[in-house]
C-alpha cells in the first residue's frame, strides 16, 4: 500500500478552502458567490475525509455524508431564494441588494 | 365622661376623611353639615368634659388616656396618648369653640367657591391637628400635631392656588416655619438623648430633678424649643409669613392665623415652662424677644393699607404681649391673654372678611369707609372687638388681660422697667392703629357701594364672640378690684404663679390709671388725625419712615439679599444639573457608539464575508503567535 | 498513487482558479464539475471510494445540474456577460488576495508542524461505512433526511409563484368568462 502524506491533503484543502473565499470576496453576482461556497463545502469535507484515512476510521466519511445532504438541502432552498430575488429586485447584484443595513 | 377625650381630635378627624373621599360627591348643605357638625360636637364635648374635670378633678388634677403605642425601638416608647389638664383643657376649648363658631361663619362665606368640600376637609383636619397638639401626652405626638398644623396652614392658605401669589405666600409660610420646626425638632433630639423618652410629664420631673438651673444644656434645650415657638408664632426674627399669609380666605386668616395655630408657641413654651425656669437667660430672651416683637409690630401695623395686614400685625404684635407674660414668669396670665385674643381677633378677621366681601373684595380700608350705616351688626361687633384689642378700661376683656401683664411686667421679680416702658407704648400703639381701622372703614363717607350683606349665620358667630370679648374678663380681675380670678386658680395646678418684687406691689393702680389713660389717648389720636384731619397724614404716607413700616420694617428685603437671592443663584447654577447630565452623559455615549458601530452594518454580504475573514486571520494570528 | 494525488491536486487548484475568474456562469460551472471529478480521484487515493462515488454523483451530478438549470432559467444573456465584466474589476481581487495570503501562510505554518510520519493508505470499503453510519451515527442519518425534507418544502414553497390579488369585480369577470369558456 502507498501512502498519502497527511499535511499535503490538508493543505490541498486549505488552498481549496481559500480559493472558495476568495470567490465569496470577491464576486458580486449572487449565483458565484453560492458556487464559491460550494467549493468552501466541498473543500472542507476533502479534509475530513483526509483526517480519516490518516485514522483509519470511516467517521470522517460519515462526516463528508452529512455535508453532502446539508449542501444538497441548502443549494435547493438557496437557489429558490435566488429566483425570488430575481423575480423582486430584477437584478442579481448583491451590492444593491442591501435593505436591511443598519 | 372624661373618657370620651379621644373623640375630641378623632371628629374632626373623621369630618376630614369623610369629605376628602365622599365630598365631591355631597351637595352643599350635607358638607356644611358634616364640616360644621363634626368640630361643633367636639365643641360639645370639650364643654362637658370641660363641666367634668372642673366640678369633680381627677387625682392630680391631670387626666391621661393612652390609647395605643405608636413605636417601641430600644426602649423609646411614645404612645399615642392625651393628656387633659387645666392648659390644655383651655387650649382645647378655646381651639373647639371658636373653631366651631369660624366653620359656622364659613358654611355661609366660601358658599359660592367651588371649593366648598375642599375647605371644610382642610379646616377639619387642621382642628384635629390642632386639638392632637394640645392634648398630647408625649412631644412626638405634640410634633405630630404641630407639622400638622404646618401643613393644613400651607394648604389653606394657597386655597386660591390658581393665582401665583397666592402660592407664593403659602410656600413662604411653610419655609419660615420649617425653619424653627428644625430647631425644634433639634431640641427634641437632645431630649430624647438624654432621657430616652418624650413623655412630656416625665420630662419635666427629670429635668427638674437632673439639669442644674442655668446650665448649657438646659440652655441649649430651652433655645433650640424657644426657636420651634417663634417660627409657629411669627415673631422675631421669624414673622414674616404672617403679613403675606392674609393670602388665604378670611376664616382661615381668623383660625389659624389669629386665634389658634400662632399661639401653638405660646403653649409650647407654657407646657414646658419648667424647663425655662432651668434656663433664666432663654426666658429672658422670651420676654425680650415678645417686648421688641410687639412694638416693631405695631409700628408696622400704623402705615398698612391692607384692612387684614393690619390684623396680621397686630397678631403678631398682641402675641409678643403673650410671649412676654411667660417672659417675666405670668404664664397664668399669658394664657389669659391668649383666650381673650383668640375671642376678639377671630372676630376682627370675620367681620374684616365680611366688610371685604361685601364690597366686592376691596382690601383697601381707605377705600372703604360710611359703612356704620350699611352694615349695623357687622360695624357694632367690630367696634366691640377693636375696643378689646386697644384695651377699652373696664368693660371690655382686653382691659382685663393686657393691663395685668403690662403691670406684671414692672412688678414681676424677672420684669423689668424697660419692659414696662415698651409694653406701655405698645399698648399705645395698639389703640391708635386699631381705632384708625375703624374709623378708616366704618366712618366717614361711603367710597365703595355695598353689594352684598351677610346672613344669619355670618352674623351669629359674631355676635357670640363679640359677647365673649366683653364677659371673657370678668374670669380675671386684677387685685384692685377684688382679686376675683378664678382661671388662675384654674391654671395654678399647672402652671407656677407670679413672683412679686418686693417694692412693686403697690404700684397696681397707678399703673393701671396709666394705661387706660393712654388707650383714651390713642383713640383720640386716632380720631384727630384719621378722621378730622386728614392732611398729616396724607403727607406722612410719602415718607421714607412710612414707606419702611409700611414694607414690615425692612426684614423681607434684608431676608431676600441674605437667603433668597443666594439660594436662587445657585439652584441656577446648577440649572442644567449635573448630576442629571451624568445620567445624560451615558446615555449620550451608547448613543454615540451605536451610531458609530451602526456604520459597520451595510447590509452588503461581502462586506460582512470579508470582516468575518480578516475576524479569521486575527484569530490565527494570535493562535499561532501565542 | 502519490504521483495520481498530486496530479489531481493541480487540476483542481487550477480549475477552481478559473471557476472563480469566469464572467460566464455556465463556463464557472462546468470549470467547478472538473474539480470536482479531481477531487473525487483524490478520495480514491486517499482510500475512500464510497466518498469518491458519492461525490460525483451527487455533487458533481445533482448539485451542479441544479445549478445549471437555475442559471438557464435565469436565461442570463449577453448582457449579463458585460455587465460581470463591468463588476469584476481588478482592483477588486486586492484586498481579498492580501487577506486570503495571509490565512494561506498561517495554515501552512500550522499544518507544517504535523511532523509527518508516513500512514499507510488503507481503503475504507463501504460495508464499514455502512455499517457505522447506521448503528452509531443513526441519530445523524435521521437527521439528514429531517433537514432534506425542510429543504424540500422551503425549496417547494419559495419557488411558488405568488397568487394574484384581484378587485373583487375583475375576479368575478374572471370566473365568468372561465365559466363561459368551459360551457361553451
Amino acid at each position: 500500500m502507498t501512502f498519502v502524506p497527511f499535511e499535503s491533503g490538508l493543505i490541498l484543502a486549505a488552498v481549496l478552502f481559500l480559493l472558495g473565499l476568495i470567490g465569496v470576496l470577491v464576486r458580486r453576482n449572487i449565483i458565484f458567490m453560492l458556487l464559491s461556497t460550494e467549493i468552501m463545502l466541498n473543500a472542507s469535507g476533502l479534509a475530513f475525509v483526509t483526517a480519516s484515512a490518516r485514522w483509519m476510521q470511516p467517521e470522517g466519511q460519515i462526516m463528508f455524508i452529512f455535508i453532502l445532504a446539508m449542501a444538497a438541502a441548502e443549494v435547493s432552498v438557496g437557489l429558490a431564494l435566488i429566483m425570488q430575488i430575481y423575480h423582486q429586485f430584477k437584478t442579481l447584484d448583491t451590492d444593491t441588494l442591501s435593505n436591511m443595513k443598519g | 365622661m372624661l373618657n370620651l377625650l379621644w373623640l375630641i381630635p378623632a371628629l374632626p378627624f373623621l369630618g376630614f376623611l369623610l369629605l376628602a373621599v365622599f365630598g365631591g360627591r355631597m351637595n352643599k348643605t350635607g358638607i356644611a353639615f358634616l364640616g360644621v357638625g363634626s368640630v361643633g360636637i367636639s365643641a360639645l364635648l370639650t364643654t362637658l368634659i370641660g363641666i367634668d374635670f372642673i366640678s369633680s378633678p381627677p387625682a392630680g388634677h391631670s387626666f391621661n388616656q393612652p390609647l395605643w403605642v405608636w413605636m417601641n425601638i430600644a426602649g423609646f416608647k411614645p404612645g399615642i396618648a392625651f393628656y387633659l389638664d387645666s392648659l390644655s383643657l383651655i387650649f382645647t376649648f378655646a381651639i373647639s369653640f371658636v373653631g366651631f363658631l369660624i366653620h359656622l361663619y364659613s358654611a355661609e362665606f366660601m358658599i359660592d367657591d367651588e371649593g366648598y368640600s375642599r375647605f371644610f376637609a382642610y379646616m377639619n383636619l387642621f382642628v384635629a391637628f390642632m386639638i392632637t397638639l394640645v392634648l398630647a401626652d408625649n412631644f412626638l405626638l405634640l410634633y405630630l400635631g404641630w407639622e400638622g398644623v404646618g401643613l393644613c396652614s400651607y394648604l389653606l392658605i394657597g386655597f386660591w392656588y390658581k393665582e401665583p401669589e397666592n402660592v407664593y405666600a403659602a410656600n413662604k409660610a411653610f419655609i419660615v416655619t420649617r425653619i424653627g420646626d428644625t430647631s425644634m425638632a433639634i431640641g427634641l433630639f437632645l431630649l430624647v438623648l438624654h432621657f430616652n423618652t418624650l413623655d412630656i410629664q416625665n420630662i419635666l420631673q427629670s429635668i427638674s430633678t437632673q439639669w442644674v438651673r442655668g446650665s448649657s444644656i438646659a440652655v441649649l434645650t430651652a433655645f433650640l424649643l424657644l426657636g420651634g415657638a417663634l417660627g409657629k408664632s411669627a415673631q422675631l426674627p421669624l414673622q414674616t409669613w404672617l403679613p403675606d399669609a392674609m393670602a388665604g380666605p378670611s376664616p382661615v386668616s381668623a383660625l389659624i392665623h389669629a386665634a389658634t395655630m400662632v399661639t401653638a408657641g405660646v403653649y409650647l413654651i407654657a407646657r414646658t415652662h419648667t424647663l425655662f425656669e432651668l434656663a433664666p437667660i432663654v426666658q429672658n430672651a422670651v420676654a425680650i424677644i415678645g417686648a421688641l416683637t410687639l412694638l416693631i409690630a405695631g409700628f408696622c401695623a400704623l402705615t398698612q393699607t391692607d384692612i387684614k395686614r393690619v390684623l396680621a400685625y397686630s397678631t403678631i404684635s398682641q402675641i409678643g404681649y403673650m410671649f412676654l407674660a411667660l417672659g417675666i414668669g405670668a404664664w397664668a396670665l399669658g394664657i389669659f391673654h391668649f383666650m381673650i385674643h383668640a375671642f376678639f381677633k377671630a372676630l376682627l378677621f370675620l367681620a374684616a372678611g365680611t366688610v371685604i366681601n361685601a364690597l366686592r373684595h376691596e382690601h383697601n380700608m381707605f377705600k372703604m369707609g360710611g359703612l356704620r350705616k350699611e352694615l349695623p351688626v357687622v360695624y357694632w361687633t367690630f367696634l366691640i372687638a377693636s375696643a378689646s384689642l386697644a384695651a377699652f378700661p373696664l368693660i371690655t376683656a382686653g382691659f382685663y388681660s393686657k393691663d395685668e401683664i403690662i403691670w406684671y411686667s414692672w412688678a414681676s421679680n424677672i420684669g423689668s422697667p424697660w419692659l414696662w416702658l415698651i409694653s406701655l407704648i405698645g399698648a399705645f400703639i395698639t389703640s391708635v392703629y386699631t381705632f384708625r381701622m375703624v374709623f378708616a372703614t366704618f366712618f366717614g363717607e361711603q367710597k365703595t357701594p355695598v353689594s352684598h350683606k351677610p346672613g344669619k349665620r355670618i352674623k351669629i358667630p359674631l355676635i357670640v364672640l363679640a359677647a365673649l370679648s366683653v364677659l371673657g374678663g370678668f374670669v380675671e380681675l386684677p387685685e384692685t378690684m377684688g382679686g376675683f380670678a378664678p382661671f388662675t386658680h384654674f391654671l395654678h395646678h399647672t402652671l407656677p404663679a407670679v413672683a412679686l418684687r418686693s417694692e412693686g406691689s403697690g404700684t397696681e393702680l397707678l399703673f393701671q390709671i396709666i394705661t387706660a389713660a393712654l388707650t383714651l389717648a390713642g383713640i383720640y389720636l386716632a380720631y384727630q388725625f384719621y378722621f378730622k384731619n386728614v392732611k398729616f397724614t396724607e403727607r406722612f404716607k410719602q415718607t421714607g419712615l412710612s414707606k419702611y413700616l409700611y414694607s414690615g420694617c425692612g426684614f423681607d428685603w434684608l431676608y431676600d439679599r441674605a437667603f433668597v437671592y443666594p439660594a436662587i443663584f445657585f439652584a441656577r447654577i446648577n440649572k442644567n444639573d449635573f448630576i442629571d447630565n451624568m445620567y445624560t452623559f451615558i446615555t449620550c455615549l451608547s448613543t454615540a457608539l451605536n451610531e458609530m458601530l451602526v456604520k459597520t452594518q451595510t447590509g452588503r454580504i461581502r462586506w460582512y464575508a470579508t470582516v468575518i475573514t480578516m475576524g479569521a486571520v486575527i484569530t490565527l494570528t494570535i493562535v499561532l503567535v501565542s | 498513487m502519490l504521483i495520481i494525488f498530486y496530479l489531481s491536486a493541480v487540476v483542481a487548484v487550477v480549475s477552481t482558479l478559473m471557476v472563480i475568474t469566469r464572467k460566464d456562469a455556465v463556463h464557472a460551472l462546468l470549470y467547478l464539475i472538473v474539480s470536482l471529478l479531481a477531487i473525487s480521484i483524490i478520495f480514491f487515493a486517499l482510500g475512500a471510494p464510497f466518498i469518491a462515488a458519492l461525490e460525483v454523483i451527487i455533487y458533481a451530478g445533482a448539485i451542479m445540474v441544479l445549478f445549471i438549470f437555475v442559471v438557464m432559467m435565469l436565461n442570463l444573456g449577453r448582457e449579463s456577460i458585460q455587465q460581470e465584466s463591468q463588476l469584476l474589476k481588478p482592483r477588486m481581487w486586492f484586498g481579498p488576495v492580501i487577506l486570503t495570503l495571509i490565512l494561506i501562510v498561517e495554515f501552512i505554518i500550522l499544518f507544517s508542524k504535523i511532523r509527518g510520519q508516513h500512514y499507510p493508505a488503507l481503503s475504507i470499503s463501504p460495508k464499514v461505512v455502512g455499517v457505522s453510519l447506521f448503528s452509531t451515527y443513526l441519530l445523524g442519518v435521521e437527521l439528514s433526511a429531517v433537514l432534506l425534507m425542510a429543504g424540500i418544502v422551503g425549496a417547494y414553497y419559495l419557488g411558488k409563484g405568488k397568487k394574484r390579488i384581484l378587485h373583487r369585480y375583475l375576479a368575478n369577470t374572471e370566473s365568468d368568462s372561465k365559466a363561459e369558456g368551459e360551457t361553451k
